[in-house]
């Protein structure tokens, strides 16, 4: 066994093509520099040209004897894990994490008062949305879903992830996306296409990284001892392989020129409308569901220390979800242009897609069982059985809403606000909160994290957070809905549409005052990891004798 | 491991195939995530009911295509829709539903999918420039509930038009039907259709017959931001003719 993981090594061949390859990027960068028009483009190119020659720097530095990045212990099982990248990632996920929900909560306060937008072009509510919902999703959830995934694969094989340099090229990879996106919004550089607004080159960019992202992820489950590729790797590779489908597909368009950043879409209209709702609706689907699926296999039944409630639901759980998940697109489409049987299919898929998700969610709470005594004492465990509470309540008022009879009332309104926050902060966020909370202290090896109080506050704060949050939505929006639609007696539609406006501005106070709970709730756990991080209060330093807690997969047989 | 192995054997012997391999395991995920896709989008493309028959849809002037982009720079669509529903309330209160023909041009589709502003799609003539001057320097100054951004930016900003060929030559690679004439002369079209006595004025009415040309910012001296997205936002949903639009005939 020992034999199939020696020490690892970096290959000098390897050094050289990568930084050939960044050199390459410097050139090109150059290249745009000197011949845009645009300014912020010229601005991307100076950003390229830092983070290139920071990467070649880093990558003829990689491997010196000098430099941790490669060092790594030997497991009690034989393996030397990489966790130097996994700590990277866990670091920036919270670090993305408090800074996407704080611009959430701003655009929140902006909505309710909208001397707030300063009328910069650079703090606008149309610039900034996109910067929240990238932030929070493809910044904070991508970079848990990239250090968990690492983490997963390496324990579930008992394999060293594939590649030195190849991780690190993701990791860094990934953050030049965000930032490249992140400042593009903010300078006005974009598709203006929902949770797709990156340019082409940027979109380019994210392809190079994503398939560097899968051969790593593939390579490693090659590299397996272990028979089986655990459930959890199947939901994270699914959410890899469709994520690049996805972003490739609903991406492509022509560039005015290879030195300008406007592009405009391959897709026009109704075509471009459901192309779009597809990579949309599945970026929920995959993004935000399979890839968050693969960190509930792995991490609830690791934290209750008990078996996964049924191998056989799982397997049924994971075709099935990902099987229908692809044609609930049109819901967003009701009563549009969009042709009628279009309208009609994606609602009936929509409400079957009601039963695999409760699958999942019923896999899940049910591993508790025989644990259920762990809910008292231990806060982490509670805020995963929370996210899969919310799991399952915004995955049922998702097939709700998208019958038509209900989309017409709801589409355009508040309430899908709130529907998408119900599952966004209460299962995205929340499953995410406790990987972190697990992988903390495992990778820093502690004992435990630094307070469980502190723990159990964030858990509270920002729970009430959540509620004041899809209340109040659910009032404005139903409220707007149906003022929207109100006659009078003699027949005549009774509100103006700014009369609608002004009537959601306690709504829009409340849902404020929640997502300032949320972000409060975050900044809580960036202390308490800091603090674990740094080995203090109950955090203590393992000593090498303790068995690593974290060594083995779940066990997968059904729980009697 | 003897119990591991038990249970699964019983219920899916072919299960482990997916198990063991990740090539088969990935090939498997493609499949089964193609399918929905390609039954759902792919008839799109060909379907030839898909796309109402209208009389009246053109391509965008380089002015109104150079609003179009400062209207998507700033994420307008965050908030305003640009699709009527086809109900009684959205009809009375927007006007004619939207036809998938009316976008048809729009690369990317700016449909929307929040209304915290109000539905933009049949806009177009409802107020006046100056209005729209008075609205986009200050909401609050027309609209006093209005909570929508000031943009008192838009008016002082020079519009970029440098490379609007560029723009209208990228359009036309992706299939919106610009003729060769209308991309050499978009520098000329884009500044004659904010000037009715200028000599262009001519050729620019002949390649967009149903196009406004008036100074839309109301300062002559300025090609501005704010002319090219009143502009668009001037011609937004009033190009199909609806008198001769035969609704039974497109019904699908």
């Amino acid at each position: 066994m020992t034999n199939l993981s020696p020490p690892p090594t970096v290959n000098s061949l390897a050094k050289g093509l990568t930084s050939l390859s960044l050199g390459i990027g410097v050139l090109m960068a150059l290249f745009i520099i000197a011949k845009t028009s645009s300014a912020p483009m010229a601005f991307h190119g100076y950003i390229m040209i830092l983070a290139f020659a920071l990467g070649i720097f880093a990558v003829i530095k990689f491997g010196n004897p000098d430099n941790g990045r490669i060092a790594a212990e030997k497991s009690p099982a034989g393996v030397f894990y990489n966790d130097g990248v996994i700590k990277a990632g866990a670091i920036a996920a919270v670090f993305w994490g408090v800074i996407g929900f704080l611009v959430g909560d701003i655009i929140a306060w902006q909505l309710a008062f909208p001397a707030l937008n300063f009328d910069l072009e650079w703090t606008n509510f149309g610039r900034l949305r996109p910067l929240h919902t990238s932030a929070v999703v493809f910044a904070f959830g991508g970079n848990v879903l990239i250090a968990t995934s690492f983490y997963v694969v390496q324990r579930t094989s008992k394999a060293r992830l594939a590649g030195e340099i190849a991780p690190w090229f993701v990791f860094w990879g990934y953050q030049l996306f965000i930032v490249l996106a992140a400042t593009g919004y903010v300078l006005g550089i974009t598709q203006g296409k929902e949770y797709a607004e990156p340019e082409w080159y940027v979109d380019i960019w994210l392809t190079i990284v994503w398939v560097a992202y899968l051969l790593v992820f593939l390579i490693t489950l090659r590299r397996r001892q272990e028979p089986h590729i655990f459930v959890a790797n199947w939901f994270y590779l699914a959410f890899i392989a469709t994520v690049a489908v996805l972003h490739l597909v609903n991406n492509m368009s022509i560039p005015i020129s290879f030195v300008e950043p406007k592009s405009y879409s391959l897709f026009a209209g109704v075509q471009g409308a459901l192309t779009q709702w597809w990579y949309g609706h599945n970026a929920v689907g995959f993004f935000l569901t399979a890839g968050f699926l693969g960190i509930m296999y792995y991490f609830v039944p690791k934290r209750a220390e008990r078996p996964i409630y049924s191998y056989r639901l799982s397997i049924i759980h994971f075709w099935s979800l990902i099987f229908l998940y692809i044609w609930a697109g049109p819901h967003h489409l009701h009563y549009t242009a969009l042709p009628d049987w279009a309208q009609t299919l994606g609602m009936t898929f929509s409400i079957i897609l009601w039963m695999p998700s409760w699958g999942g969610m019923i896999n899940g709470l049910m591993t508790l069982s025989g644990a259920w005594d762990k809910l008292r004492t231990d806060p982490v465990l509670k805020m995963m059985v929370v996210s899969l509470a919310f799991y399952g309540m915004s995955t049922f008022e998702g097939p709700l809403m998208s019958i038509k009879a209900v989309n017409g009332l709801s589409h355009y309104t508040d309430w899908t606000v709130g529907h998408v926050h119900s599952g966004a902060l209460g299962w995205v966020a929340y499953i995410s909160f406790g990987a972190l909370y697990c992988l903390f202290p495992w990778l820093w090896k502690r004992k435990g994290l630094y307070s469980l109080k502190l723990v159990n506050m964030h858990f509270w704060i920002s729970t009430i957070g959540i509620v004041l949050y899809i209340c109040s939505m659910w009032v404005s929006g139903i409220m707007e809905g149906l003022m929207w639609r109100s006659y009078d007696a003699l027949g005549f539609l009774e509100y103006s549409f700014v009369e609608t406006v002004a009537a959601k501005f306690i709504p829009n106070i409340i849902r404020a005052v929640g997502g300032l709970m949320f972000v409060i709730g975050s900044l809580i756990m960036a202390y308490n990891l800091w603090r674990t991080v740094r080995g203090e209060g109950d955090a203590v330093p393992e000593t090498s004798e303790t068995p690593e807690i974290s060594e083995t997969a779940p066990k997968t047989v059904p729980a009697e | 491991m003897s119990l591991e192995k038990k249970p699964k054997k019983k219920m899916s012997f072919s299960h482990a195939i997916f198990e063991k391999n990740p090539i088969i395991l990935l090939v498997g995920i493609l499949i089964t995530v193609s399918i929905g896709g390609l039954v759902e989008i792919a008839p799109l493309f060909y379907l030839e009911n898909t796309i109402e028959k209208v009389k009246g849809m053109r391509p965008y002037t380089p002015l109104e295509l150079a609003g179009r982009n400062v209207y998507i720079r700033e994420g307008c669509y965050n908030c305003h829709s640009q699709m009527i529903r086809s109900t009684r309330d959205e009809v009375e209160r927007y006007g004619h539903y939207s036809l998938a023909a009316e976008s048809m041009y729009d690369h990317p589709f700016q449909w929307g999918s929040k209304r915290t502003g109000p539905d933009l799609a049949r806009v177009g003539n409802k107020y006046s420039d100056e209005w729209h001057r008075e609205h986009m320097n200050d909401p609050r100054a027309v609209v006093p509930e209005s909570i929508m951004p000031g943009y008192p930016f838009l008016a002082k900003a020079d519009l970029d038009f440098n490379l609007i060929s560029y723009d209208l030559k990228a359009n036309q690679m992706v299939g919106v039907p610009y003729s060769e004439a209308q991309i050499t002369y978009a520098i000329e079209d884009l500044k004659a259709q904010l000037d009715e006595d200028s000599d262009d004025y001519d050729a620019f009415m002949e390649r967009y017959p149903t196009a406004q040309v008036r100074d839309f910012d109301g300062n002559p001296n300025k090609i501005s931001e704010l002319d090219a997205l009143i502009a668009y936002m001037q011609m937004l949903g009033t190009l199909v003719d609806f008198s001769i639009y035969n609704a039974k005939e497109n019904n699908r």
